[in-house]
């Protein structure tokens, strides 16, 4: 400190915080697109710093797919509670209900594209011309060139020929009526950046993430958590297994990793080591033996 | 080795199609053990697939690449890997068409940046671009890679003679910290790992310079800025009278119990207390985001700027700036705009286009009737009310602009402040 340098996880989080605050200040109704994921529990974790002591000046939107695990939704719950924001809930149940959403059918049937429809709804109803979202540039390759404000055009659509350019910390989240902008404040973080800011700040988050004995079934090499929404494949059979979520998105298509991380520092230690990418999908999972080939005894992570 | 103890730098790659850019990037990722298994076994497939008889690690980032086949507008791609030493962004912008625009939006960010050179070819026109918006955006060091060694068998007197070369060149720009390294990004001589190829050069890898230059003094310390952002007031029974300044800091050093002038009313008062999240900061600088409150209650907003009483910036509604043009619509004098600065945001008016630079031999063009998209001018612009601003070669931050369109609300050009 003394040398008039912050280390990478402070620098990370000030200048998500001063995007965090572009957005309340430069915004009419801006809200945040809250998962139940690390990554959005640690936006809501830097919204509350930005802020502080006053509350978060914004709410929270959740898209309930009605396949979330329930200790996404508890989690959510008490966090809302804990922090005095105020929740939306956008409801694919109720998209579905009222005939603006289809179900998919079959046994790998998901509502993860479902979610796009409450979600589009969901701004729409509120007239919400931010929403910020704790997406990052190292997931994938398309990410790599999103632009911290993102704009829409009327439709909603991204048009990544035509983006803004960035320079210096000067935010143009200027629009014409109708339009709104995507914000990702945690563009520059990577996974590690998240988990090792996680144990810096001792934020809390849901049991799923880490090792947990669960009911489980294996299926094209992912392993799933059984569950009421997922039905049995022929030959497929549940099995007890030691696992934890790299990620946590719905019950029937969110892959586990087999592992026996209970706390932070075993975590990070596992993720210095893993060799294989945190949205590898399927592959990611299948891999997950080879995954623990040790980087860090070679000096990196 | 604590991991959570390392500093942050970010760096961009300046080169065009077939220097070895690509292939520097799949390297440094490569050899710093910054590939996941899934991506490597990606890239070796598609190498073998291609006919290759070695991993192309350009493919690496084939993403651009593909697109660039498909002819889609490429700009500036991110890219994140760490040592134990450092955690590193490059800002990667390929060179091609709109060149200056993304080249000067990565540099916009950077700490330092990496110009490329094939040792084959030595300084082309492209280098003079790539040198001069290396100065021109103020990226405090550069890394001059002479690439491609291998295919000059390694020769001293090559590099010896593009380095005096860009020495030459870059004499009138003034970057104050230029290194050079004779490199193969194929191969991987002096990226990573010490060639053992070229016993002449004593100097250190890349991977080392990008570790160990010191980039501490990259930020002003000695100014002090603090541009607000937003203004805290938690209407709560415990925090009635509680109001606090949000912001980062963008220059200079600030603790509490300095006396401070808040902008454009000029009041004077004492920092009470510098915080964060309730914790409280002994001494906050840039680039901190940070709440500060007062000991007077002073009626600041958004876009009001603290600095220290005897250290003012610029005040003023005239600007001179150097701007890349960023728009494929020309801009012409008098023409009305919104000029962003800091936090800060005023209409503005384009009173006089001055002079057009000539990127590749420097040469002013004088006698302009507009500005093109790529072109960098010198423009005077008239805002509606002041501004606090610094010239930009002292401060990056308050000394930077940009110009958006009134009408499509698109950022049309970004500015330097002369």
């Amino acid at each position: 400190m003394s040398n008039y340098v912050i280390n990478h996880l402070k620098e990370l989080e000030s200048e998500a915080i001063f995007v965090i605050r572009e957005i309340a200040a430069q915004f009419e109704n801006p809200v945040l697109l809250f998962s139940g994921g690390k990554d959005s529990i640690l936006l809501t974790h830097l919204a509350k710093k930005a802020f502080y002591p006053a509350k978060i000046p914004f709410p929270l939107i959740h898209i309930d797919t009605g396949h979330n695990f329930p200790e996404t939704i508890a989690f959510r719950d008490a966090l809302v509670e804990k922090l005095g924001v105020k929740l939306i809930v956008g409801s694919v149940q109720e998209a579905i209900d009222k005939g603006r959403a289809k179900e998919e059918t079959g046994a790998d049937a998901s509502r993860n594209s479902l979610q796009i429809v409450s979600l589009l709804d969901t701004l729409e109803e509120y007239k919400v011309d931010a929403a910020m979202g704790g997406a990052r540039r190292d997931e994938e390759k398309a990410r790599a060139k999103e632009r911290f404000f993102s704009h829409r055009d009327e439709f909603g659509q991204w048009d990544p020929k035509n983006q803004r350019p960035e320079l210096w910390n000067l935010f143009n989240g200027r629009k014409n009526y109708g339009e709104h902008f995507r914000v990702f404040p945690i563009s520059n973080w990577t996974e590690m950046d998240v988990w090792e800011y996680i144990k810096l700040e001792n934020i809390d988050l849901p049991s799923l993430y880490f090792s947990h004995q669960r009911d489980c079934v294996v299926r094209d090499g992912v392993i799933l958590a059984n569950s009421e929404f997922i039905k049995l494949k022929e030959n497929e059979e549940v099995v007890n297994m030691t696992i934890r979520y790299r990620t946590c998105g719905d019950m029937p298509i969110t892959g586990a990793v087999e592992s026996e991380a209970d706390d932070l520092e075993k975590i990070i230690e596992e993720i210095a080591t893993t060799r294989t990418t945190e949205r590898g999908g399927r592959a990611d999972d299948k891999r997950a033996e080879t995954a623990m080939e040790d980087r860090k005894k070679q000096g990196y992570f | 080795m604590d991991y959570q103890d390392i500093e942050l730098l970010r760096f961009t790659t300046a080169g065009s199609v077939d220097d070895g850019k690509s292939t520097l990037i799949g390297r440094l990722l490569y050899d710093s053990k910054s590939i996941f298994q899934d991506q490597l076994e990606a890239v070796e497939e598609s190498s073998k697939s291609k006919g290759f008889d070695y991993v192309d690690l350009s493919l690496l980032t084939d993403g651009l690449k593909s697109e660039r086949e498909q002819g889609i507008t490429i700009d500036v791609a991110y890219r994140y890997f760490a040592t134990p030493k450092r955690k590193f962004i490059i800002a990667d912008t390929p060179g091609h068409i709109q060149y200056t625009r993304n080249m000067v939006t990565g540099a916009s960010t950077a700490n330092l940046a990496i110009i490329l050179i094939d040792a084959r070819k030595g300084m082309l026109e492209q280098t003079h671009r790539h040198a001069f918006i290396a100065s021109l955006l103020r990226i405090p060091h550069a890394i001059v890679c002479v690439n491609k060694m291998d295919l000059v068998d390694y020769s001293e007197d090559v590099y010896n003679g593009i380095v005096s070369d860009f020495n030459a060149f870059s004499s009138k720009l003034g970057i104050n910290d230029i290194q050079f390294i004779p490199i193969s990004a194929l191969n991987g001589d002096n990226v990573v790992n010490r060639s053992e190829n070229m016993d002449w050069y004593q100097g250190s890898t890349l991977m080392y310079h990008l570790e160990t230059v010191h980039i501490s003094s990259d930020h002003n310390l000695v100014d002090c800025r603090f541009p607000i952002q937003s203004v805290i007031r938690p209407h709560t029974l415990e925090n009635q009278d509680y109001r606090g300044f949000a912001g980062r800091i963008d220059g200079g050093v600030f603790k509490p119990g300095d006396k401070v002038k808040s902008l454009p009313s000029g009041f004077v008062s004492t920092i009470k207390t510098i915080e964060l999240n309730g914790e409280q900061i002994s001494e906050a600088f840039a680039p901190m985001s940070v709440t500060m409150t007062l000991e007077d209650e002073i009626d600041n907003s958004r876009g009001d700027m603290i600095v220290r009483e005897n250290n003012v910036p610029e005040i003023g509604q005239d600007l001179e700036v150097l701007v890349t043009w960023m728009s494929s619509k020309p801009i012409q004098a008098r023409t009305k705009v919104v000029i962003k600065h800091t936090t800060n945001e005023s209409i503005g008016m384009v009173k006089e286009l001055k002079y057009k630079i000539d990127i590749n031999t420097l040469h002013r063009i004088e006698d302009i009737t507009s500005v093109e998209m790529n072109d960098i001018a010198r423009l005077s612009i008239r805002t509606a009310k002041p501004m606090f601003y610094d010239a930009y070669k002292r401060n990056r931050q308050t000394g930077s602009i940009i110009i958006i369109d009134e009408q499509t609300n698109e950022t049309i050009g970004a500015g330097m402040i002369i």
